[in-house]
């Protein structure tokens, strides 16, 4: 048998991996765009940036500056985070989160600055309605980043928002009680997953298809009693009030930070503590250590002794009861009584921030915050009577979606089990 | 701790998987559970384990009769396992995965301090040199296991269930595996080792139950010969060698030349792999289960994108040829896992035999299948393969792993042959069955053909090959010839020249 050992010796230079360009080039565009449009091309008529507002403690002078000067600064900031992105690309290393930051912020800041030409930014107003237009989408994906790290995926947060919005407006306006209109909320959402969570596991039906339904059905009941109830008494069953702003003492008074972060509703708190409480226990305690082992491997948490289905139920379950009071933060969190379907697709927004937000609560938060931003953007935009045609800024907070997706799309990986039913035998 | 099953019966349906099993393991003993793919090893001990319940029997630990509703309670009363395929979770840490379902904690906060300090004392304590703080995905198989060991300990498991732990190991591993093995029994720990490998069970057992069809059907000593095991195992005399003339080679057919490929994130999951095969020859790829032995063949035959460098069948460049284009050149291509790449499960045995061509003349005529002809060739090829079906309308789901086999083999082997790239040809089949397909994988070679075999069996690429390939984090590390020393095959599997 004459079978000698001959591996082909060619000579040929090792391959390298592919270069990744498709971030780095979306950078780039964007800050081209920045320094180009704001600043080359910018316009000179000045723009006042307003720190504060008449009721401030501390009232600092507007300053007025040149937009195309904004533009011309940021661009430049931009084009140099864009290049470092390229350079990372070329030598095939990943762009760090920072860099996204920094072109997306110089971004922002121009865009701001070249509305407000010739007029004044109000920025108290653009921070505080970001935080406002968000907070119930925060709470949605709160929501959502606990069920599918269970892995249940929720579609029903657009339902849960919507219910918890409704009895709490209803329970508020026939009590008198926030905290039980908070409750109640907060129950609803639970119900909801409740409901979720028995087709889901016990019946084994599609999570996203019973997830629709349960939107469907959440809106079809609403509407019936908007309509059959609440329109005609609205005094008695549909004015509930908002919860009244809580001022922390010194801490408000602080320049623009104060009023944006210190002079909120209940709701709003709820949401600053929910975001790290959420953090603190999926990734620091045992129970968080078993919900995300149930998202990525049930079988592996099954054969270490935790009933994978019965968490799953709790878990969803808790989740709705956070998805819950992001309805409330539409009613008595915002403007104060129940309007039909008024949860207006912001439970699907917080699903995109669950994945832009890579199933973690702080990032998810942060996308909530980027969203809640972009639509508060266009209220001003709109009154602040720009150039730009108001359907164009109407496109904005879809616009922001489309540009966020595009630069994390495909690279995040979510948990491994969500959407799948478990199964034994 | 004493375990013993009393008449385990658990039946799925109508199948019977486990029929009235008794087995007693002796305290601090290693007792080996020999049996072929699919007599029913897992299921009983998936019973004991509390993850399926028993339609009849009792399980007693040390003469007390035990119930177990699921695996908590089984691992309460001291079992632990380890399963075949890991129950670990990739994107945890090895502490993490260790303290799952019984974590350190204070008002609920993890103590990530005492379970490092666990991981550490247990893992000191069999010199596995584990890193507590490692991610479980970053670690290869044979790490893997030792953490799936380190997690039962820590539970204080009394019985330790292996079930077929060599797989995915090279073999200096399993050494170190079976010398684990004995320390834990010796430091007082019942075994049970569930495997279909002789050579392990005669160099480690104690004693051995042999279980086919889901009975018991022997009981032996280690000291039994090979021929003996394999008898009882499979009920008849088998033959454990492949029987193969010395090959006749003919031109270097088919060449491949830097073939490397890239996954996400600029993993080399291929990396400049070279070799060529000559009609005649088969060549067999060994290594370790992850190796890039998948990649391999997937980018052989078309099925990955944006691979580099060339793959030429006699002269034909294959690299970006469609999988269509592939196969219709002459490739015959056996995937490593049928139920998920060879096979649609709920179409009958005849469709199968035809999905390769189901659109080509003479199984269609203008669009439409000629039925005739579909079930005339389902025939003979049931025939000529000894494919035990009730029928060529029978949905090949229901078929044995074996049977199954032999089906994706019949259509790979129906076309005119170029080239033969078979991967795991014989995974999960019984022993019948696997020297047929040996046999049918010889026969090709013989016909002049070049065949690539890929299997982490390294019995199987002894068997086989004229020449070895030894493929290790996607490389080609040597290419040897057949009859090199196991201990060389061993080092060379797990990267050491």
């Amino acid at each position: 048998m004459s079978v000698a050992a001959e591996p082909v010796a060619v000579a040929h230079a090792s391959a390298l991996p592919p270069r990744s360009w498709r971030l780095p080039i979306i950078l780039a565009v964007l800050a081209v765009v920045t320094f180009v449009v704001f600043g080359l091309f910018g316009t000179d008529e000045e723009v006042r940036f307003a720190w504060s507002r008449a009721a401030d403690a501390v009232s600092l002078d507007p300053s007025p500056a040149s937009p195309r000067v904004i533009g011309l600064i940021f661009g430049a900031l931009a084009l140099l985070a864009s290049g470092f992105a390229l350079w990372s690309a070329w030598n095939r290393r990943k762009v760090g989160v920072w860099v996204m930051l920094i072109v997306g912020i110089a971004f922002l800041v121009s865009l701001v600055a070249w509305v407000g030409a010739g007029g004044s930014v109000p920025v108290v107003f653009l921070l505080t309605g970001a935080i406002g237009l968000s907070t119930a989408i925060v709470f949605g994906a709160l929501a959502g980043v606990i069920g599918e790290r269970a892995g249940i995926v929720n579609i029903a947060i657009e339902g849960q928002l919507l219910g918890g919005a409704f009895t709490s407006a209803i329970v508020a306006s026939t009590t008198g009680s926030y905290i039980l209109a908070l409750l109640a909320a907060m129950v609803t959402g639970a119900l909801i997953s409740m409901v979720l969570a028995v087709f889901s596991i016990r019946y084994l039906v599609d999570q996203v298809i019973v997830g629709v339904v349960l939107i469907g059905l959440v809106t079809a009941i609403t509407n019936f009693f908007y309509s059959a109830a609440l329109a005609p008494n609205s005094g008695a069953l549909n004015n509930p009030g908002t919860l009244d702003r809580i001022r922390i003492p010194l801490l408000a008074d602080i320049p623009v930070l104060g009023p944006v972060l210190f002079d909120q509703r209940l709701t709003t708190y709820l949401m600053f503590v929910l975001v790290p409480l959420t953090w603190f226990v999926l990734f620091k305690t045992k129970w968080g250590l078993r919900v995300r082992a149930l998202g990525e491997h049930p079988l592996a948490a099954d054969t270490v002794g935790i009933k994978v289905n019965r968490w799953r139920f709790w878990a969803v379950t808790i989740a709705g009861l956070v998805a819950g009071l992001g309805g409330a933060s539409l009613t008595i969190g915002s403007v104060g009584a129940f309007v039909r379907e008024m949860s207006a697709g912001q439970g699907f927004i917080a699903l995109a921030a669950v994945i832009l937000g890579r199933w973690n609560p702080f990032y998810a938060a942060l996308a909530a915050l980027l969203f809640g931003f972009a639509s508060n953007f266009r209220i001003w935009a709109g009154q602040a009577g720009s150039a730009l045609p108001p359907d164009l800024i109407a496109m904005t907070p879809y616009v922001v979606t489309i540009l966020a997706v595009a630069l994390v799309a495909g690279r995040v990986v979510g948990p491994k089990a969500a959407g799948k039913p478990y199964l034994k035998e | 701790m004493k375990l013993e099953l009393r008449g385990i019966t658990k039946r799925f349906g109508s199948l019977v998987a486990n029929d009235g099993i008794d087995l007693v393991v002796e305290p601090g003993q290693i007792h080996a559970l020999l049996g072929e793919n699919g007599a029913g090893k897992s299921t009983l001990m998936n019973v004991l384990f509390g993850l399926y319940q028993p339609d009849a029997g009792e399980i007693l630990l040390d003469d007390a009769p035990r119930h177990f509703t699921g695996p908590g309670q089984a691992m309460s009363a001291g079992i632990g396992m380890v399963h075949q395929h890991f129950m670990l979770i990739p994107v945890f840490t090895v502490a993490e995965n260790v303290m799952l379902g019984h974590e350190p904690s204070k008002a609920g906060v993890i103590d990530l301090g005492e379970a490092r300090r666990r991981v550490r004392e247990i893992s000191d304590r069999f010199g596995f040199d584990l890193d507590p703080d490692a991610l479980v995905e970053d670690l290869p198989v044979g790490v893997q296991q030792r953490v799936e060991i380190v997690k039962a300990l820590s539970r204080e498991a009394q019985v330790l269930v292996l079930d077929e732990p060599t797989a995915v190991l090279t073999p200096q591993e399993t050494d170190e595996l079976m010398s684990t093995m004995r320390a834990l029994a010796d430091a007082g720990t019942s075994i049970v080792f569930i495997t279909h490998k002789l050579r392990e069970v005669k160099a480690v057992a104690d004693t051995i139950t042999v279980i086919r069809l889901g009975k018991v059907v022997g009981q032996a000593l280690p000291t039994a010969s090979t021929d003996e095991l394999a008898s009882l195992m499979v009920g008849r005399d088998v033959e454990l060698t492949v029987a193969k003339n010395p090959p006749k080679l003919g031109e270097e057919a088919f060449v491949v030349e830097g073939l490397t490929l890239f996954g996400p994130g600029g993993t080399r999951l291929l990396d400049d792999v070279s070799f060529s095969i000559r009609e005649g020859e088969v060549l067999a790829i060994a290594g370790v289960q992850g190796n890039g032995q998948t990649e391999l063949t997937e980018a052989i035959v078309g099925l990955r994108e944006h691979a580099l460098g060339s793959v030429r069948l006699y002269g034909r460049e294959l690299i970006d040829a469609s999988v269509r284009d592939v196969l219709g050149s002459g490739v015959g291509f056996v995937p490593e896992d049928r139920k998920v790449d060879g096979l649609v499960a709920e179409f009958s045995v005849a469709e199968n035999l035809m999905l390769d061509r189901s659109d080509t003349r003479p199984f269609a005529k203008g669009g439409v299948i000629d039925l005739a002809h579909r079930d005339r060739f389902a025939d003979d090829a049931i025939a000529e393969f000894d494919i035990r079906t009730p029928g060529r309308t029978t949905l090949v789901g229901r078929l044995s792993g074996g049977n199954q086999q032999k089906v994706v083999l019949a259509r790979e082997l129906g076309r005119e042959l170029k080239l033969l790239v078979a991967s795991q040809p014989t995974r999960g089949v019984d022993v019948g069955s696997i020297e047929f397909i040996h046999e049918r994988i010889v026969e090709v070679r013989d016909s002049g053909v070049p065949v690539l075999v890929v299997s982490t069996e390294l019995d199987e690429v002894i068997a086989l090959a004229d020449r070895i390939a030894v493929m290790y984090r996607g490389a080609i590390i040597d290419i040897v010839p057949a009859d090199t020393p196991r201990e060389q095959l061993g080092r060379l599997m797990a990267g050491v020249h």
